[in-house]
């Protein structure tokens, strides 16, 4: 390809600010990570920084020493994205699937029952007593997992869109006319035909759910059913809490150098490294799956 | 084959299987969305949990009328809409720059590379995010008081009790939280530009910015007008971790970080205030959903294909 001057002027240029953004990006996670690997004292006498003087693995070694806690709360975490995605990606599915189907007399009916949600709702307070006092899920894992199961109409329609536009009507129908149930056809031929969709509708839901820290700010006040999210926001608000009876007793007498700030970040750095993994994926997905959802629902 | 399609022999057998896989996401948008629609009634109620919801004493609008006697009532309103506004006008531009510069690169795995990294911040929780800035501007320690006013020779600032910064501080973070994913969709809709348009006019001479100005920009309208006019349908709603948790839910700062959202939260947990956080909520949704519909029908009148209904 030949590019004038101007071009690779305009080529270099464009590289040089995407660098700068992307680093600009970047940077404040730098800080953090490098913050966590800081000795405490550096940290309170010269604040953050990019160059600390001296280095210190106190933070990791304090979580270790009190791994019981953050283990508990990895765990909760670790359980409500499985279990919700799982649930959640299973459901929206078996409802898309009808509403895909033109054939099905209600399709339309589905769709609009499922796009109303999005236009409106009762708002936090009708749930709230909803939830609570009918459902009773107050401090219990349930209430993790429930409010956000399908909480997002829009994914249901993007799955529906999928199977739509990728399954012909045909191979159903082949499949039906080979004796095939619904349920199988749904489970042996649509499902396996669409997994591109469904891993990216199960990232966002799996996301959702592991950063997920306000239903526990309204259900739960138990420390013992805190993910990593509510764990942190709670570390963060008071650094007392680890010591407090609240926490549990296994910390025992040794907390008396509390290396707090900087467990702070190691905490951050851990809550962000699962995060990480989801990351090459989501870039794969990321520009088709926004694109099929944004630009029509 | 389309005559049997429409000759629906066996409705009921036909029809109840899918039926079945329906109904549990059925059943649960009914308990989830549906149920709490028909409770909008307790914006109308003085709720005395002894006498139960159903029980409780009916007000009329005396919900409403204390919620906009107060000073709340305005600020939530103005802070929401401001900074929603500044957010989409903001964020729009950047993350069309952003879409337009990565298109110029024409190495793949740059621009791989670039996108994973601007997506990042799009993937933490407002927790993370908020450590992320309370590292660079709590008092003591921070990154901004400590290692950049202070070598300048100015004073620390108090970041988390100074209410005038953070109207800037806020647009801030959410355009680094959000342009980037932002920019994903116009970074699609460019790659998707017939690249002869581009070959014709470099040969009738047009340079790069000419390009972008005559092509890109023309191609793009469409998407960013329903892009635009979508989030516009979402103004009365905010981000409540960004409202609450990213300022640390510090009362100093209410004047300029309160929103509809986190009025909702703390009238209801913090202050016990069901009525009024009620009447706030009922006044977000119906609001909300006025702003929809007319932006709906106004997307429908610009660009029918691109109407939500």
């Amino acid at each position: 390809m030949i590019q004038t001057r101007g071009e690779r002027t305009f080529t270099v240029f464009s590289a040089v600010v995407m660098i700068l953004l992307t680093v600009f990006a970047f940077l404040p996670f730098l800080l953090i990570v490098i913050a966590s690997f800081t000795n405490e004292t550096t940290l309170i006498r010269n604040g953050y920084s990019f160059f600390p003087e001296h280095l210190s693995l106190d933070a990791y070694r304090y979580i270790k020493s009190s791994a019981y806690i953050f283990i508990r709360a990895y765990g909760v975490s670790f359980l409500v994205t499985i279990l919700g995605t799982a649930i959640g990606l299973l459901i929206t599915s078996m409802l898309a699937y009808p509403m895909s189907r033109s054939d099905f007399k209600y399709h339309n009916t589905l769709a609009f029952v499922v796009f109303f949600t999005m236009l409106f709702s009762g708002g936090v307070v009708p749930s709230y007593i909803m939830w609570t006092q009918y459902f009773h899920i107050k401090n219990t894992l349930w209430a993790l997992i429930l409010p956000n199961l399908l909480a997002n109409g829009f994914n249901v329609l993007l799955v529906r869109n999928y199977f739509k536009n990728n399954v012909p009507l045909e191979i159903i129908e082949a499949a039906q006319i080979d004796g095939a149930s619904e349920l199988r056809t749904f489970f042996r031929i649509m499902l396996p035909l669409s997994m591109p969709v469904m891993a990216t509708v199960g990232m966002f839901m799996g996301l959702a759910y592991w950063n997920d820290w306000i239903n526990a700010l309204y259900f739960v006040s138990k420390p013992q059913l805190y993910g990593i999210q509510n764990l942190l926001m709670q570390l963060m608000s008071n650094i007392q809490f680890l010591n407090s009876g609240q926490a549990g007793n296994v910390l025992g007498a040794d907390t008396v150098s509390l290396p707090s700030t900087a467990v702070r970040m190691a905490m951050a750095v851990l809550g962000i490294v699962p995060v990480l993994f989801v990351l090459p994926f989501m870039q794969k997905y990321l520009t088709r799956g926004v694109v099929i959802g944004a630009v029509k629902g | 084959m389309t005559a049997r399609r429409k000759s629906p022999s066996k409705p009921l057998k036909k029809t109840l299987p899918l039926l079945i896989l329906a109904g549990p996401g059925l059943l649960y948008f009914l308990i989830n969305s549906y149920f709490p629609m028909f409770g909008v009634f307790i914006a109308f109620k003085d709720v005395n949990y002894a006498k139960g919801i159903f029980g409780s004493d009916w007000i009329g609008f005396k919900n409403f009328t204390f919620l906009f006697q107060t000073s709340d009532a305005w600020i939530m309103t103005r802070n929401t809409l401001l900074y929603n506004l500044a957010f989409i006008a903001l964020g729009t531009v950047v993350s069309i720059i952003i879409a337009i510069l990565m298109s110029e690169l024409l190495n793949k795995l740059y621009s791989k590379l670039f996108m994973t990294g601007l997506i990042l911040p799009n993937l933490i929780s407002m927790i993370v995010l908020s450590l992320l800035v309370f590292a660079f501007l709590n008092a003591d320690s921070g990154f901004v008081n400590h290692s950049i006013l202070l070598p300048l020779g100015i004073p620390e600032i108090n970041w988390y009790s100074e209410a005038k910064y953070w109207p800037y501080l806020l647009v801030l973070i959410q355009i680094w939280k959000t342009a980037g994913y932002g920019s994903i969709v116009y970074f699609a809709s460019i790659a998707g530009i017939d690249k002869s348009i581009y070959e014709s006019a470099k040969i009738d001479g047009a340079g790069k910015l000419k390009q972008i100005r005559m092509i890109t920009l023309p191609l793009l309208k469409p998407t960013i007008i329903v892009l635009v006019l979508m989030s516009m349908g979402r103004i009365f709603n905010s981000d409540f971790g960004l409202f609450y948790q990213v300022p640390m839910n510090s009362g100093a700062l209410y004047s300029t970080t309160q929103t509809i959202d986190t009025y909702v939260y703390r009238a209801l947990m913090q202050l016990n205030d069901i009525g009024m956080s009620a009447a706030a909520g009922l006044y977000q949704s119906l609001v909300g959903f006025a702003l929809v519909l007319t932006v709906n029908a106004i997307v429908k009148k610009v660009n029918p294909e691109n109407a939500l209904f």
